[in-house]
Parts: structure tokens; sequence; C-alpha cells
């Protein structure tokens, strides 16, 4: 089976609006997470990764209407316009698309700005399809916080499988009063920015962001990429919001990826975690990583930097990996203190260089589900 | 690579009608949801604590997968694939009514449609492969290509894939199993034929 590569991608967040600015932006230790008070619902001032509204009109104004879209798809337009221009001759009627979110245009619900059905997923890839011309109807993936990888998974098997040449993956999420409420109602959220697997860690902070990835075979010759190599999911089956305690989905999902592809832990050059900092969920990964035997890969956690993006967070994280990957380059994990879960594990504490060849995504989110992702480089002959 | 798979078994929940098979087991006229769902839950003699927590969403598909595991349990590693098309959007209004006074985490953790897998891997012991794709309507391609995918990659032995809608009070729920062997090919055709009938 031909292999598929991660060919193009763009992230869209507040720490820019391109992924080269993403990637600059995390190596000079900047952060997303800015306290707010705007938003109703929240008296009191939380922690957030948010898209300043007039500078993403400005970007969107050169590609499209302002008045026609809504805040997460112009975010999500503005991703894919951005992988499309460096591709310019990309047969769209053989090019998928693939779009993960959770709850799409939600902040839009009883404020009757649209039309009612722009609320709903399938009306999102619709828009965005429309907008660039994709000839087959989109495939919209919302699977908790596990989607943005998820929604790889299913654009390399449908490539794989012949109905594709090439899939554009994007994924989009918000922060809403919607969701905020939802995760302050748990207790979830956390008063000052997210410390990821740290001991003082208080919950999640959450952070909007869209991004887009292109992948499909290779183009060109004599270039170093980065090849996506194979994912497994695993539920935990054991509650439908809280995390196993015995990390039992995630460590499933790990060593069936591992078994399957006979690949041995010490292998493995960079692990990139899911790390929302809710105490129960680091501590499920930790567990989980320990029993796959992984606690001395260097891993880290990008929340502290985005905040928790939700259906686009795995997308976001496998850009990132695919560039470290790139340039040979671990990101420190922000906000990180002193290790607060009961298992090992070696966070990175400073960004540093490092040869990296082989990587292990994983994410984990509500519903039980899990998921671990390996990227591999591949240099050509 | 175009290894044949088929459809095992199925089951449709749809105006009032409980369909396995071409055999139709239960059939109510035409009640609110929650009188339905209540009676499915009854004739079956389902003992099943965690069923009043569930939206109602989940109860559909649960109930479903229910009825249709009834005389085989299924394997450990049989991957769920979903689809449907409004998501949950009934339980997103429920909860957004809460949001003013003293939102509901009870109703919040329903506001993801893949929940539903969550509810049926926990009963039945499923650490299988899960995808919910959300669709303007029941169109099976995707899913086909994605289960196939799956079990030629040895990710799963089985794969049990469902429709599962709930927009206003109309329902549209139709779960089925596939088989390396059988009497009817999955494919869109047949599946289109299953799911409506002429």
């Amino acid at each position: 089976m031909n292999l598929n590569f991660l060919l193009g991608d763009s992230i869209i967040s507040p720490l820019g609006f391109g992924t080269q600015l993403n990637l600059e932006a995390i190596r000079q230790g900047e952060t997303a997470l800015q306290s707010h008070t705007n938003l109703s619902y929240q008296k009191d001032s939380f922690y957030a990764g948010i898209i300043d509204n007039d500078l993403l009109d400005e970007a969107f104004s050169r590609i499209g209407n302002l008045r026609a879209y809504t805040k997460l798809e112009k975010m999500m337009l503005l991703s894919i316009h951005q992988v499309l221009e460096d591709f310019p001759y990309l047969d769209l009627e053989r090019t998928g698309l693939v779009i993960a979110t959770t709850k799409a245009n939600i902040d839009e619900l009883g404020k009757g700005r649209f039309s009612e059905d722009r609320l709903m997923l399938w009306k999102l890839g619709e828009v965005v399809a429309k907008f660039f011309g994709f000839q087959d109807k989109p495939m919209i993936v919302s699977n908790a916080c596990v989607s943005g990888a998820l929604a790889l998974k299913l654009g390399n098997d449908l490539i794989q499988s012949g109905r594709f040449d090439h899939v554009m993956v994007a994924g989009g999420d918000l922060v809403s009063e919607f969701v905020l409420s939802g995760f302050n109602s748990f207790q979830a959220i956390s008063p000052e920015p997210c410390r990821p697997f740290s001991n003082d860690r208080q919950g999640i902070s959450l952070g909007e962001a869209a991004a887009a990835m292109l992948i499909g075979p290779k183009t060109g010759k004599g270039e170093t990429r980065i090849g996506y190599i194979d994912a497994v999911t695993a539920n935990d089956a054991n509650h439908i919001s809280g995390p196993s305690r015995t990390g039992e989905g995630l460590y499933s999902s790990i060593s069936r990826l591992l078994k399957a592809n006979k690949v041995k832990p010490s292998e493995i050059d960079f692990l990139s975690a899911h790390g929302t900092a809710t105490a129960y969920n680091d501590e499920m990964e930790s567990i989980a990583f320990n029993r796959a035997g992984l606690q001395d890969i260097p891993v880290n956690s990008l929340k502290g930097y985005y905040g928790h993006s939700l259906g686009a967070s795995a997308l976001i994280e496998s850009i990132i990996t695919r560039h470290n990957m790139l340039n040979n380059e671990l990101f420190a994990s922000r906000n990180f203190t002193d290790l607060g879960v009961s298992r090992p594990l070696n966070i990175i504490q400073q960004h540093r260089s490092s040869e990296l060849n082989l990587a292990l995504k994983t994410a984990s989110g509500f519903g039980g589900c899990n998921l671990a992702m390996f990227l591999k480089k591949v240099q050509d002959e | 690579m175009n290894k044949k798979y088929y459809i095992k078994d199925y089951v449709i929940l749809r105006q009032g009608r409980l369909i396995r098979n071409g055999e139709v087991l239960l059939e109510a006229g035409n009640p609110e949801l929650k009188d339905f769902l209540r009676k499915i839950y009854k004739s079956f003699g389902m003992r099943y604590p965690k069923f009043f927590k569930m939206d109602d969403l989940s109860r559909l598909g649960f109930l479903a997968a229910e009825i249709l595991f009834d005389q085989e349990k299924p394997e450990a590693d049989t991957a769920l694939i979903f689809a449907n098309s409004s998501s949950c959007l009934e339980t997103d209004k429920a909860y957004s009514k809460t949001m003013s006074g003293f939102p509901s985490p009870s109703l919040f953790v329903y506001t993801l449609p893949n929940i539903v897998l969550g509810e049926i891997s926990i009963r039945h012991g499923l650490r299988s492969e899960n995808l919910f794709l959300v669709q303007d309507r029941f169109e099976p391609t995707t899913m086909i290509d994605y289960s196939h995918s799956l079990l030629n990659k040895a990710k799963a032995s089985n794969v049990l894939c469902g429709w599962v809608d709930l927009h206003n009070t109309d329902y549209d729920v139709f779960l089925w199993q596939i088989a390396a062997s059988g009497r009817l090919e999955h494919n869109e055709e047949e599946l289109n034929k299953i799911y409506l009938p002429e």
C-alpha cells in the first residue's frame, strides 16, 4: 500500500495566521492564553486563546465576503486557502475534503444571524466545499477531542482505498460560551493558564483555532518528507466523560499501533501527548504511557501555547510535530513546573535540537475515545 | 484489497416500528419518542440503570445495538462506525437552556455525537475502533470505504455501522453488522434498499 505524506499545512490561531508564524511564536515562548472577561456568561476572568475579530476580518477580507461567513468559517477558509496557495495545480475533482469539529458554529445558536441550518455540522462542510470548489461531498468527523487526528486517519484510508488522490483535512473549533460554561460546570476550567502534567495543574484552558493539512502521495524528488504511517483508535469502554483509571483505551491504541508496525518503544524519538492539564486526564496518560514503555521518550503537551482547541487540537499538534521533525527540534511543554502525575515522564522542559525520525501522536476525548498515530521522516534516495 | 464483505444483521427504528432483518418485532403506532423508547426497553426485558441517564440520541443507538446483539454477543474488537445528520442538536438546545441559570454537566456530556459510541462500548466491553461522521443525509459510501479499510488492515474483526439521527421529534435509526460471508453484499445499493424500501 502506497505511503501518504503530510504535504502542506496551515494553522490559524491567536499565535498567528500561518504555520510559520505559529512555529516562530512558540520558539519565542509566546502563548495564545490571555485573560478574558468579555464573554457574558463568565463573570470572573478566565484564560483562553481567542482570535481577535478585527485581525481575522482584515485577513479574511482579502479572500471573501466578511458578512457571508461565521467566525469559524472564516478561520477554516483562511487555513485551507493558505494550503491551496502552495498547491495551485491540485485537482479538486480528485481531492477529498474531511473536516474535524466538535461544535462547529455552536456560537450562533439562538442568535439568528444566519439561517438555522448553519448550526448543522454538515452545513459547515458544504460552505467550505462551495467556497473552493471541492467536487465530492465533504466528510465531517465529530469524535470529540480525537477528531483532528482521526480525520487524518480517515483521509489516509480513503486515498489508499482509491477514492481520492489527495485529501484536504481541516479542523476547527471556537471558544464559545456553550463550551466554556460546560467545562466550567465540571469545574474543569483552570483559573490560570493550564499547566499540563504539572503538580500545580488546575484544569484546562480553552483555545480556538483552525488548521488544514493536505495529505497524499509524494510529489517531486530529493526531499525530506513526513509520512503518515498508521493510526489506531481504541475506546476505554469505561466512562463517557471520565478517563479510564488504568489508561486502558490509550494503552490499547498505543500497544496495537506498536505491534501492527513492529516498532519498539525505544525507536520513538518524540511523543506529542494530549495533556489537557485536568487532574484525571494527565494522570491517565502517564499510566498509559508507562504501561506502553514510553516513560523515557521526550514528551510535551502544546496546550500551554494554544489552550485546548477540541476538534482542531490533534490536527494542530500533528502539524507542529511534522515541522518539529523536518527541523529536528523539540518544543518545551509550556507552563510545566514539577511532575504531578504518579508515573515518570520525560517532559521536555526547554526548546532543543534533536534528530527526530519517528514520532508518536496521541489524543483522548469524551466518549472514551483514544488515538495513537505514527509519523515518520522519509528521505528520498 | 477488493475483498468482499456482506451485510449480516440489521435493525431499523422508525415511526414506532422496530424491524430486525426484515421482521417487524414491535409496532407501536406512532407514539412519542420517549414512549417508544420505554416500550422497547420493557418489551425486551432490559435492565440497565445507565440507560435512564442517557440522552435520547444515545438511547436510540443503545437500544438498536441491544437488539442487534441480542442473539450473539459482539467480539471485543468490533469497530463502531456511526453517522447522522443532526449531530446532537437536540441535546445542544436542551443544554443551552440551562446556561443562563445552572449549566447542567449531565446534559453537557451528551453534547458530542460520539458519546453514543461510548455508551455502546461500555455496555458490551468494546475497546475498539470508533468513528462518528456527520452528513446531510444517509449516504453509506464513506462508512463502507472506512469499514472495509479497517477490516482489510486487521484493525477490527467485525464492524457495526449505524445511522442514528434525531431532529426535533423525528428519529431515524439503521444499524447493520458486516461479515465475511452472507447473502447481501455490503455495498451502497443493498444498504439503500434496506434503508429505504420501495
